[in-house]
């Protein structure tokens, strides 16, 4: 239990802080792209018979490699290019899968995730992400603020947009890795958006919103943990749940959602 | 050709210029010099090639033949962000996400970013350029606000302090104006013609326009079909026949109150 509780804090935070990015960056998709790919490559690892996290980490970086020069030039349309891809993973996942002789149940853990029985090589793993991500956000605060803000004028004044695009896709892909095995390739996905989204409903302030949606990740992890404790429901789904339910909330106290009401009041137009 | 002095006085040098986006050839064969200290006004039909030319100068164009030197450096991979760093660049009004989480005062300081380079956080007199610069463009009350919640005018003021924020040689703004109320309009041609003239820039004005050009222009490029069709100074191009002809369209010129008004005739 000790250790389901360090891996929702570690993943909380990495997949929480990676989320700021996809949310802000308007490719929510991306986060289930990349899971699907580190799926299939953790799924070819078992056929073939190397580390399923190597094959996990080659294929999420690989596909993040794709992505990232059809987001850069523009080429594809983003959204395109990224569901094109991701139904590719999948098709992969499931001829590895339907080519893997005896029982799956393996497979299907990386899925749902096993933060219940997560290893000690999955928590370290976990630990050196998540420290990397955050020390590379405080490392490259501003830049990430002006390519987050508008890709074009970051490049006009001279920031290397192109690399830290690169960057973010790197550590989207590592933290989606890593998360794999404890948390399941199905929960990353909601553990990058929802905690990033709620905390985009509350603040204006980039730095806030990096802080909030860690704090959210966190909360989610625990709060399912303890939720799947008391209930005996499976952890994964509780903590799915339990983020969204902080997402909803988010959303119905939001003061960004307060300004449209108080236009609503404004002055009737006059008829002439 | 790189830091020789045959760049003392010129800003801009391009010497057939091409470039092209697959099948479209965007510019053909454009050969162009700008002055330190000029206001240069391009204008033309959409299409015409004028967002290409701007392009090219901060090194965000891709250049498949030809030679362009900007503030004495040739143009070539590798060597753009230099480039880029004294150059500002306001293009047209962006839609901005209204809860996007950056103030005004975080968009002036991303115009830092580039001079302070990786690693190094804005210090004292970065806070002090980009309070000026908000000053200059009238901004500093709205500093704190998110910059998705000005208006359009107010979001094009809050680009020219960011451009100026870098403390550039050169100032290229491409369509500035368009999408703004006559209003807007007229206030930030106003700004443009001050800020050349306080910060003694080489300045480049893109429009389609006719009448949102600044009336300091030193001198006007007339773009056509990717090429420079004609340039001239103002009062030399400024005539019916030749910006009927440009623009495919008959237009009539009238004077108003000293100042020339174009209208679409027929």
């Amino acid at each position: 239990m000790q250790n389901a509780i360090l891996a929702a804090f570690l993943g909380g935070v990495a997949c929480a802080t990676v989320g700021v990015f996809v949310v802000l960056m308007g490719v929510s998709f991306i986060g289930v792209c990349l899971a699907h790919a580190a799926f299939a490559g953790a799924l070819l690892g078992v056929l073939v018979g190397f580390n399923p996290m190597l094959g996990a980490f080659l294929f999420s970086l690989g596909t993040a490699a794709i992505i990232g020069p059809l987001a850069s030039r523009g080429e594809l349309n983003l959204d395109t290019s990224i569901g094109v891809l991701f139904s590719l993973m999948l098709g992969l996942a499931f001829i590895f899968m339907g080519l893997m002789p005896g029982p799956k149940t393996q497979m299907l853990s990386l899925l749902w995730g096993s933060i219940l029985t997560v290893s000690r090589t999955d928590l370290i793993w976990l630990g050196i992400v998540a420290v990397a991500v955050v020390a590379i956000v405080i490392l490259f605060y501003k830049e990430i603020q002006a390519v987050i803000f508008n890709r074009e004028i970051a490049l006009a004044v001279g920031i290397p947009a192109g690399l830290i695009i690169y960057g973010i896709l790197f550590l989207t892909g590592s933290t989606i890795t890593v998360s794999l095995s404890p948390i399941g390739g199905l929960l990353i996905f909601s553990l990058i958006i929802n905690p990033a989204a709620a905390a985009y409903q509350l603040t204006y302030s980039l730095k806030k919103m990096f802080l909030l949606s860690a704090v959210f990740g966190i909360v989610s992890g625990w709060i399912g943990l303890l939720a799947s404790y008391l209930f005996s429901a499976p952890s994964g789904a509780a903590i799915i749940v339990t983020s969204s339910i902080i997402f909803g909330l988010a959303a119905l106290f939001s003061p960004k959602r307060k300004v449209k009401r108080w236009q609503a009041k404004d002055e009737p137009s006059r008829v002439l | 050709m790189r830091n020789n002095g045959d760049f003392t006085n010129t800003a801009v040098k391009i010497e057939r210029a091409v470039v092209s986006y697959r099948e479209h050839v965007a510019l053909r064969e454009v050969s162009l010099e700008i002055k330190k200290g000029e206001f240069l006004g391009i204008i033309g039909p959409n299409g015409a090639g004028k967002t290409t030319l701007l392009s090219l100068i901060n090194g965000l164009g891709k250049l498949v033949q030809g030679n362009v030197w900007v503030l004495g450096h040739s143009i070539c991979r590798g060597s753009v962000n230099g480039i880029r760093k004294r150059v500002g660049y306001v293009a047209q009004l962006q839609n901005i996400d209204p809860r996007m989480p950056i103030t005004v005062r975080e968009v002036v300081m991303v115009g830092r970013y580039g001079q302070l380079g990786l690693f190094r956080r804005p210090h004292k007199t970065d806070q002090t350029v980009v309070n000026k610069m908000l000053e200059l463009v009238g901004m500093s009350h709205l500093a704190n606000r998110p910059i998705g919640h000005l208006s359009g005018g107010e979001q094009q003021r809050v680009a020219i302090a960011r451009a100026l924020a870098q403390e550039p040689e050169m100032l290229l703004l491409d369509e500035p104006t368009a999408s703004l109320d006559w209003r807007a309009q007229g206030e930030l041609l106003d700004l443009v013609r001050r800020i050349h003239e306080i910060q003694n820039l080489t300045t480049m004005f893109v429009t389609h326009d006719l009448n949102a050009l600044p009336d300091i222009c030193d001198r006007l490029v007339l773009m056509k079909e990717g090429k420079i069709w004609q340039q001239g100074q103002p009062e030399q191009v400024l005539k019916q026949d030749i910006l009927s002809q440009l623009y495919d369209a008959p237009i009539s010129i009238q004077e108003h109150e000293g100042r020339l008004v174009f209208l679409k005739a027929g």
